[in-house]
């Protein structure tokens, strides 16, 4: 498997973490709210970076939509990764929940949020995922919904745990949730991970880490929040999206698409 | 009005196959669809090897030139267009769709727009495919690119639709482009 073949030489977490803080004093005190394309420490990225600047252009009408997604599209229960199996799965019951929302504060209703995740133990649905840690048979760890009209989303499933990978030696990438989700452009598309507050792996992760600047990357950061817990059922995190610019913005502007 | 921080984006990454492809998700129109055609590549890195774990979406309007605001992307029931795919690569690194030939805006050149997602890719990346023969000259974007540019946004006809690589990094380094009005 490629993944297994790359790096080419295997560093120590301390390389990794003394290569995350020569990049982070490099970038003190500037605006980069994106992760860093060509950031050396993920090592995946070296070869899977553009080296040319992105090319400004103003969105044509193609790029200022988004697909619609109906009821005909997601089924309710999709939002419940605990179902669908024989039986319930092990772990740390939660609900996660937010609200999507263009960078004006406008809900983006009516759109695709869709999951996937480890289970409790850290072990992915996966066949790439050959780690030693048991699979749970009553789960797999994808899920989707529809947002409400006010933006709302919500999935219950289980806490994932920490996987380990082939970044560097004892490497460990912190518990999260893939997210992917859609505007209502084109250009607003994201995929991006959903972390636990107080993970002890933050530090150590270059994924998270490529994200330079600290106010930024804590924004990919739940929060605990104890009106979303149920009582003796499942604790609850709060998660809020954003999503880049909006249509609205350019049709105002009245932008030209030639 | 203030502005909202934009969420990062991060990585993909290798599981992308559990949680994003869905049958049909490559399939815009049925196989017996008049008009179908293929558009397909090859997703190849800084090495020239290709990535077998990158994943393609593409949107685009019918053949005359309109959006189809229309749900069922995912559930496509009779093969109902709606102008938007996913697709993930194969070992081979290679996507492909069945959909119609995108129409042109008025004014302008017919594409495909699309946007490639990849484990070691830290951020989702936009990029245009522009049909050959289309009015090409009229394009703002093409008429900016450097010549030697060019060539990186346009897809090759071939029998029964188009192809289009998308290079990552290298010597024919895709143009990959970001959208002005964004809070990026």
């Amino acid at each position: 498997m490629k993944a297994a073949a790359e790096p080419a030489r295997v560093e120590s977490q301390p390389a990794i973490t003394a290569e995350i803080a020569r990049i982070a004093a490099d970038y003190q005190g500037k605006d980069e709210p994106q992760p860093l394309l060509d950031y050396p420490p993920y090592r995946s990225s070296r070869l899977r970076h553009p080296k040319s600047a992105l090319v400004c252009v103003d969105p044509h009408e193609v790029e200022r939509w988004a697909p619609c997604f109906g009821s005909r599209d997601v089924n309710p229960v999709d939002a419940d990764l605990t179902a669908g199996h024989p039986g319930e799965p092990i772990g740390e019951r939660i609900i996660v929940t937010g609200q999507v929302l263009d960078a004006t504060g406008r809900p983006v209703a009516g759109q695709l949020v869709e999951i996937w995740q480890a289970n409790a133990a850290g072990r992915y649905h996966h066949q790439l995922d050959q780690h030693p840690a048991p699979i749970d048979p009553n789960f797999t760890g994808v899920g989707r919904c529809l947002t409400e009209p006010d933006g709302t989303y919500r999935f219950l499933t289980i806490k994932p745990g920490p996987y380990p990978w082939r970044n560097h030696q004892n490497a460990w990438r912190p518990a999260h949730i893939h997210f992917s989700v859609f505007g209502t452009a084109f250009t607003q598309r994201l995929i991006t991970q959903m972390y636990f507050p107080g993970d002890p792996l933050f530090g150590l992760d270059p994924i998270y880490q490529s994200i330079v600047d600290p106010v930024a990357r804590q924004r990919l950061i739940a929060s605990y929040d104890h009106d979303v817990t149920q009582p003796e059922y499942a604790t609850g995190y709060r998660w809020d999206i954003v999503v880049a610019g909006s249509r609205r913005i350019w049709t105002e502007q009245n932008a030209d698409d030639g | 009005m203030a502005e909202l921080a934009c969420t990062p984006g991060q990585t993909v990454g290798p599981y992308l196959h559990l949680g994003l492809p869905f049958a049909g998700d490559n399939q815009l129109v049925g196989d017996a669809h008049a008009g179908a055609i293929r558009l397909h590549g090859t997703v190849y890195d800084g090495a020239g090897d290709a990535v077998p774990d990158a994943l393609v979406e593409i949107s685009q309007p019918g053949p005359d030139g309109r959006l189809v605001r229309r749900e069922g992307s995912l559930q496509r029931k009779e093969g109902a267009f709606t102008g938007w795919g996913r697709c993930a690569t194969d070992a081979a690194g290679h996507y492909s769709f069945r959909t119609l030939t995108p129409g042109a805006p008025a004014g302008g050149a017919a594409f495909f727009a699309v946007v490639v997602f990849a484990r070691g890719l830290l951020n989702r990346l936009f990029t245009r495919a522009y049909l050959p023969g289309s009015d090409l000259d009229a394009d703002r974007l093409l008429r900016a690119l450097d010549a030697s540019r060019q060539h990186t946004l346009i897809c090759s006809a071939e029998n029964g639709g188009y192809r289009f690589d998308l290079h990552l990094q290298g010597a024919n380094e895709t143009v990959f482009l970001a959208y002005r009005g964004d809070a990026e």
